[in-house]
Order: C-alpha cells, then structure tokens, then sequence
C-alpha cells in the first residue's frame, strides 16, 4: 500500500537538505538564536525554585508549538509548489498515491522537527536548571502525537490550496490564530464565553492540555480527552485531505 | 474490439466549465504502432491523452486500454502504461539517478535503471540534479522513467516542443527504439514534420473534433492528390507535349521554369517518362508533394500555426 513511501521519504530528506535557505530556517536559525541567548544571558543567574511555571513549562510547550507549525507551514508550501511545477501531477501517472506523498512529507518533516528540537535544547543545555528532570521522553512522544495531528490540519490545507504564493499566507492565517485560542497565552477560563465556545474546535487547545499535563506528569490516562480528540482531528482531516486531494 | 487494438475509445466527451474541450472522439490504437494524435495547441490533444491515461475522466463515451477501464483500474493499469507528461517538472534538486531509483521501486519489475540511462545518453548524467539539465536531457530523463516499468504502451505528450532540431532528431531515434522494442506507442504533436516521419498512423483533430485518421501517406493522397513536378529545360515544344500526359491539369511556364501539376501516384512517371522518350535537355527536376501540414490546411481551413 505504501509502496516507495521509505524511498520518498529519504529522497525529500536529502533534497531539504539540498536547498540551502531551508536548512538555514529550519535547523541553523534556531540553535543560533538559543546560542545568542546563552551568550547574553550569562550574567543572569537561574534560581531552580525561582523559575516559574511559564518558563519551565509554557516555554518549551510554546517553543515545540511554533516549531511544530512552521514544519507544517513548510510542508503547505512544498506540496502547493509540487502541485504548481507540476510534479504532483508527474507523480500521479505513477502508482504512487496522494497519502504516500503526504506521508512521504509528514515524516521528513518530523526529523527535522526532532532534530531541532534536539539541537536547542543541547545548544541551551546550560539553562536547564540542575534540578530539572523533565519527562523528556514521555514530552517527546506527546510532542509527536501531536505534531501528526497539527501536521494533518497542514495535509488538509495542503490538498486544496491553490498555488505557492498563497500557501504560505493562508496557512498563517489559519494556524497562528489557533495559538492566541489554544489557552497558552490566555487560560481558556478567562476567555469571554464566546471565545471559550471557538476554543473548543481548536486542535492547539488539546495540543497544549496534553504536552503541559505530561510535562507535569499527570499520567496519559488523565488526558485520555485530549489524546482523544487529537486522534479524531488526525482521522478527519486525513480522511477529508484524501477526498479533495487536488493534483494540479 | 478489434483484434490487435489496444487502446479502443469510442465517443468521448469532455467539457472544462462551459468550455467543450473534446467532442464525439473516437479512435483505435493498433499492437506495435506509433499512433500520432495531431492538431493545434489547445485542439483537444492532452485533454484526450489524459482520458486514456486515466488522468481524467470523460463524460461520456468508453476508453479501454489493454483490456482495462482507465477510470475503474487506473491502479491496474498504471503498471502496464509508461507516461510521459507536458510540461512536467520534477523537484529542482533531484539527482537522475535518483528519480530514476524512485520510480523503479514504485513497481514489481523494473527495468536496470543504470543501463536504461546508458541507452538514453545520460550514462554521465547519473549525479546530475533535475535542474541543471538541458532540455533535452530532461526529456530523455522523463523517458526514462516512462519507460523504467517496460511498459507495454507508452504514451508521449508534445515530447519535442522546445527542443532543437538536432535534440528532436534524437528523441525521434529514441521513438522509433521503442516501437522497435515491440511497444506501441501513443504520442500527440503540433509538428506536422514529426508526425509525417514517425508516425505509422495519424489522427487529426482539430477544435476537439476528430477530422480524419490514416497513415500520413493515406490522408495526403486521400486530401491533397494534387502532384507538382518542376522541370528546368530548354525546350519549348516541352510545355506542349506536358499537357498531354494523363492526369495533368495545367502546365506553365516561366523563365525556362516549367511547373505541372496535375493527379495521380503515376504523374511524376509519366513526366520523367516523356522527358526521356523526346530526350529533353533537363537542367532540374523536382516534386513538391504535399504534406500533412496542406492536408491540415485543407480541411481545416487554416494553418496549424494559427
């Protein structure tokens, strides 16, 4: 079924790599910025129990968010300058199909989500206070699962899109939104009950209650809500990115 | 069907909006030829040539390729099809090799992908990325995945457009290498040249409309019968013993330039013929026969060029 998905995967990789301005924003830029960081803030002196919740916990949440989404906004971008080339369209005379192109892409995007990941955090290993032992693992995992759901919601803008110039601005515009609603910035509580109504239908919500409650280690099971919903955002905008799939 | 057919359409139709793109198409495509679909840009060519491939799906009228129904069984028949495209990219930093590897492993039997681009001319290529490529290169590269499955039929879409004639003549080669392969071959071109040397069979079409199917040769005599043959001479009882060979409907003369033009696959015969019986002092002699390029023009009423 997924035929030359692993040979697609591992040729999009290579190619990324090939293409200097996407290595530089997506790997280099990053580190940079958290080494510059390190530099200034050598004075300042972090205070294990001083740090509060919004710098031990939102942060990093915060931090995997953005990267989450701009790996997403990335993939738009690519698949929408596929499908204007004409590449998609040379792909489809293949027995290659639309969720192994996709698929293809969500993983390449995902190593190099990891990667920077990685790479920040031994680039700002120095702030980790001494006696922080986060579940990194368990982050890690939380921290896939809800990449692949956000990833999805990229799939859907993705299939339909209309060209390059417009993928990027579009996919701004519907995701960065979500991050003001998603209860990270502002709790959900304190939204006017409007707001709180919207929040509901945004994924980032359930993306941000999972990644703090197993930061916290809370136990998966106590956000099985979460994990829940996250799972059905993944099946409906695949399933729905697979019916208007468009080509060229 | 008929036995030896092995793209059968009979009545497609097909409309982009309000826009009638193709109309009442119907065709067969014989084991073993190359089958020329020709015609203007936007006469309908890709439109027809995508249905068949299965990219698109008519409105009405049947396809079947190789027994398959291309809209059913696309998936079937995507294993037994080698596609070519217009206008066809492939990512800018892709390696030949690469993309040949890629679409080699898309299917149960591929061909050496290695010496497959050795065949082609792109033995020194293998490291090259898509983007540095010639235009012709990229062709040759993009029938080299057409071809990676060993198809049984091929279909190229305007494969010459943009090249040079030298680079085009090539490709030819390559064509005719296919077809010698025991392939058949379905190809679309607004080059009437191309068509008239590499087609055996041709269809016509012109405004989404079939207008006539044959080989080259049959269309031109069927269309345009009308022979010329110009003779350089001094002679000048010449333009009188011209006019009466069989066939000939006018003969005239211009500074020693004696123009015939008359009917029939015996005319040029008969002129060589007469000029030897009445050893005539000839100083030149050449034909213009008609080509499909008139062929399109007469039945069309305007040039394909337009």
């Amino acid at each position: 079924m997924l035929r030359g998905l692993w040979t697609l995967t591992w040729l999009e990789i290579k190619i990324f790599v090939r293409e200097p301005l996407g290595l530089i924003g997506t790997l280099i830029i990053p580190v940079v910025f958290v080494a510059l960081g390190r530099l200034y803030g050598r004075s300042a002196r972090l205070e294990p129990r001083g740090v509060s919740d919004l710098v031990t916990i939102d942060l990093p949440i915060l931090a995997s968010i953005f990267i989450a989404l701009s790996a997403v906004l990335s993939l738009v971008t690519i698949v929408s300058i596929y499908r204007e080339s004409g590449i998609l369209k040379r792909l489809r005379a293949t027995p290659l199909r639309p969720y192994t192109i996709l698929t293809a892409h969500v993983l390449a995007k995902l190593v190099f989500t990891l990667l920077t990941l990685i790479a920040m955090a031994a680039a700002g290993r120095r702030f980790i206070p001494d006696g922080m032992h986060g579940p990194f693992v368990a982050f890690g995992l939380a921290l896939i699962f809800s990449t692949v759901s956000i990833v999805s919601m990229g799939f859907l803008i993705a299939s339909v899109v209309p060209t390059a110039r417009f993928a990027q601005p579009i996919g701004s515009l519907l995701l960065y939104p979500m991050v003001g609603l998603a209860g990270l910035f502002v709790p959900i509580a304190a939204l006017p009950p409007a707001l709180q109504a919207v929040s509901r239908f945004v994924p980032l919500r359930y993306v941000v209650s999972l990644l703090r409650g197993v930061w916290r280690e809370e136990g998966w099971m106590s956000h099985s809500g979460d994990v829940a919903a996250l799972l059905l955002v993944f099946l409906i905008c695949t399933a729905a990115s697979a019916k208007v799939f468009r080509w060229e | 069907m008929t036995t030896g057919a092995v793209i059968n359409v009979s009545a497609i139709r097909k409309t982009y909006g309000r826009t009638l793109a193709i109309d009442d198409i119907s065709f067969e495509v014989k084991q073993g030829e190359i089958f020329g679909l020709i015609g203007p840009n936007g006469a309908g060519k890709t439109t027809t040539m995508e249905c068949v491939e299965g990219l698109r799906v008519p409105e009405s009228g049947t396809i079947s390729v190789l027994g398959l129904d291309p809209v059913r069984q696309v998936y079937a028949l995507q294993h037994r099809i080698g596609v070519q495209l217009q206008q066809a990219q492939l990512q800018k930093r892709i390696k030949v090799r690469e993309a040949v590897n890629l679409w080699a492993s898309l299917y149960d039997h591929p061909l050496d992908g290695h010496r497959l681009l050795d065949q082609l001319g792109l033995g020194d290529k293998h490291n090259a990325w898509f983007m540095t490529l010639s235009g012709g290169q990229k062709q040759r590269l993009f029938i080299a995945l057409a071809l990676i499955n060993d198809p049984e039929v091929v279909f190229l879409d305007e494969l010459t457009t943009g090249l040079d004639p030298q680079a085009r003549r090539a490709i030819w080669e390559l064509v005719r290498g296919i077809r010698a392969r025991g392939k058949t071959v379905f190809l679309t071109t607004h080059l009437m040249e191309e068509a008239e040397r590499l087609c055996d069979r041709v269809a016509i079409i012109d405004r989404g409309r079939i207008i006539d199917i044959g080989t080259p040769a049959e269309l031109v005599r069927r269309h345009c019968p009308e022979q010329t043959v110009v003779v350089t001479i001094d002679d000048e009882s010449a333009e009188e013993r011209f006019r009466l060979i069989p066939g000939v409907e006018s003969v005239a003369t211009r500074d020693g330039c004696v123009t015939i033009r008359g009917r029939g696959d015996e005319l040029v015969a008969h002129v060589i013929r007469c000029v030897a019986e009445h050893r005539m002092n000839v100083t030149d002699f050449r034909t213009d026969r008609p080509t499909l390029e008139d062929v399109f023009l007469k039945l069309t009423g305007h040039s394909i060029r337009d």
